[in-house]
């Protein structure tokens, strides 16, 4: 049994990040972190293959400096950890993804389920996950809040998933690509012992070549970033004691019609 | 380039009320086009949806009403849909970005190998017919523009409530194609056990106006009860029950949280706001005993007026906020809820 979990680098969740005069997003001197929701995708791969006996691998794909997220994973217990990148992935949109990270998947044998966090939050999206799964011709469960049975052997899977109107419990046969929420798990944080091995692991790189596939033309690409408008409000300070802050709080918002 | 295709969400056989504003942006994409704009609904009660597409601005509508629609799963909504963009070659395909939304675009999206743009919050078509579009992007701290391929399919999610639906008019009438489905029960690999539905709740991405509580909830003045397992808990949580939820009753509000509540056990992840939480866009967002972390304000901060409520004149969530009350959440909170019963006449 064999669990693959991809992750990426992002900027610190406290970073300034703004467009920089060449037009390119930058964080300064900010640290990357590990892309927040991944940790839950991270602890719930090491989870699964402890429990079944099996083996998790780690996987991103992007520039060199992607391997911090690796080396934390690796930190935290993953088993090994690969990169895949090549120029002609330069400028590729969620398709390139999806044919690149499928391939990769296809490359490790005899892998049941392959883990995502919920979303990058570089990029804001979610669709290489799902696009990755149609390119492998699997289940998609998204949204999963809780692995509440998994049987590697009869290859079936039961989920609770967690949507706008409520819960949703769900079987599926495996294999599956598998999206998860917050609530899963309890992250760990990296061992010192672990940290240290990890920082001595040699990252394989995997090329598109390696992976027997090519670059898909782009279907769509970013045209420019921009900073936010700057957001003109000035905070109106509402004083007196709270019968008279809600009487006039209640003024102003009947003025702007939000009630 | 014969369509543009809406997806209408659905939910217990009813439509889910901001596929209207997908329809809304579709239009303006179709009349750009000059193409119909083209309903397509899955599932129990299609026929009466689409019917009702018609009314919100849809020339056509798709329906397929077979028991494998039922309570949606992915594989058999982007089967057919992938069919139908393969068979059609519409212009674009439009859904409202829920989880729904998100993963059936994104699926036929692949599987016909068009572009795809995703958490759309305005768009231009561009005389070449490509959709431009800008979106959010490192937890909106930057917006980024995009544009499709005008070649083929352009398939966009959209942002919840940030575009406007079409005015209705109950005469207007959609031209109704109905199309099997491609997959039957036994090709499914998924099976829906059960479905526990929140009710009662006003949905975070839906609402118009949020009442969100912080960790501060736990400074109820209020004793907890000498059974409870944990006093700061049980405290916490009556405060989101008998002081925070009658405020957002009053007002027909959500009812959110920061992570730091959420963490705490004060209120169920599902209420969380937030970087790894819900991202909400409302009308009015008042926040109570929040202290505006970097992000928090990820997940609210393109609220149209925010209101902070907290005892620290200093919170940087008044950096936000339109206006700002401070003081003890506990007493002014119950003064704001009685004052709305009086002025709205509740
Ligand atoms: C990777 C990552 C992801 C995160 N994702 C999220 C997320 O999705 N959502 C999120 O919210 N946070 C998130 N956080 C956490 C965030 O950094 C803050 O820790 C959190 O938002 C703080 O919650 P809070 O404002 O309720 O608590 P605090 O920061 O403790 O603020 C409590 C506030 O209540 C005020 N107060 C106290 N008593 C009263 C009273 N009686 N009346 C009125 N005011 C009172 C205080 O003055 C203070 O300002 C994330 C952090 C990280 C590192």
């Amino acid at each position: 049994m064999h669990v693959v979990v991809f992750t990426r680098s992002t900027p610190d969740t406290a970073a300034k990040v703004e467009v920089g005069a060449n037009g390119a997003v930058t964080w300064g001197d900010a640290a990357t972190v590990v892309n927040p929701w991944d940790e839950y995708a991270l602890e719930e791969a090491i989870l699964q293959a402890k429990n079944a006996g099996g083996k998790a691998t780690v996987i991103a794909i992007g520039p060199e400096f992607h391997n911090e997220a690796l080396k934390h994973s690796l930190a935290m217990g993953l088993d090994e950890a690969a990169r895949v990148w090549d120029s002609a992935l330069e400028g590729s949109d969620s398709l390139g993804y999806a044919t690149a990270a499928a391939a990769a998947v296809r490359k490790l044998a005899d892998v049941d389920l392959v883990i995502f966090g919920k979303e990058s939050v570089d990029v804001g999206t979610d669709q290489h996950i799902y696009q990755t799964a149609r390119k492998l011709g699997w289940t998609t469960l998204s949204y999963v809040s809780k692995i509440l049975a998994v049987d590697y052997a009869a290859k079936t899977i039961k989920v609770e998933r967690l949507l706008e109107q409520g819960k949703q419990i769900v079987t599926s046969r495996l294999p599956a690509v598998i999206s998860v929420m917050k609530d899963i798990n309890e992250p760990r944080y990296p061992s010192f012992i672990g940290i240290r091995k990890a920082s001595k692991a040699v990252i394989p790189e995997w090329s598109l070549a390696d992976l027997g596939v090519a670059a898909p033309a782009p279907q769509s690409q970013v045209v420019q970033f921009q900073n936010l408008p700057v957001r003109n409000v000035q905070v109106e300070m509402i004083a007196g004691t709270p019968e008279e802050q809600a009487a006039k709080l209640v003024d102003r918002l009947l003025e702007e019609k939000v009630l | 380039m014969s369509a543009v295709y809406v997806w209408i969400e659905t939910f217990n056989g009813k439509a889910l009320n901001s596929s209207w504003e997908a329809l809304g942006a579709g239009k303006t994409i179709a009349a750009a086009a000059g193409v119909p704009l083209t309903a397509i609904v899955f599932g129990e009660n299609a026929a009466a949806i689409a019917a009702e597409s018609g009314a919100h601005g849809a020339d056509k509508a798709i329906v397929s009403e077979d028991a494998t629609f039922n309570g949606f799963r992915l594989e058999p909504y982007a089967a057919l849909l992938s069919k139908l963009v393969s068979d059609n070659k519409p212009k674009a395909v439009l859904a409202i970005g829920t989880a729904r939304g998100r993963e059936l675009l994104s699926a036929s999206a692949a599987d016909t190998d068009s572009s795809l743009i995703t958490e759309a919050t305005s768009l231009e078509v561009q005389a070449d017919g490509a959709i431009k579009v800008t979106r959010p992007v490192y937890a909106g701290k930057i917006i980024s523009e995009a544009v499709g391929s005008s070649a083929g399919t352009q398939f966009l999610t959209l942002r919840g409530r940030a575009f406007k639906p079409n005015p209705e008019n109950a005469a207007a009438k959609a031209e109704v194609t109905t199309v099997p489905p491609v997959l039957a029960e036994a090709d499914i690999a998924t099976k829906i056990e059960s479905f526990e539905e929140e009710v009662g709740t006003v949905n975070l991405t839906d609402a118009a106006i949020i009442v969100s509580g912080g960790r501060a909830m736990a400074n109820n003045p209020k004793d907890a009860p000498a059974g409870a397992a944990d006093a700061t808990v049980w405290k916490a949580q009556d405060g989101f029950d008998n002081t925070l939820k009658p405020l957002a009753d009053v007002l027909g509000a959500a009812v959110g949280a920061s992570r730091a509540a959420v963490d705490a056990g004060y209120i169920p992840y599902a209420h969380q706001v937030g970087q790894t939480g819900k991202v909400v866009s409302p009308d009015l967002y008042i926040a109570c005993g929040i202290s505006g972390a970097i992000q928090h304000q990820a997940g609210m901060r393109t609220s149209k007026v925010i209101v902070a409520i907290n005892k620290d004149a200093e919170a940087p969530i008044f950096k936000l906020a339109r206006y700002g009350l401070v003081g003890d959440l506990y007493q002014i909170v119950p003064a704001l809820t009685a004052e709305l019963k009086k002025r709205l006449g509740k």
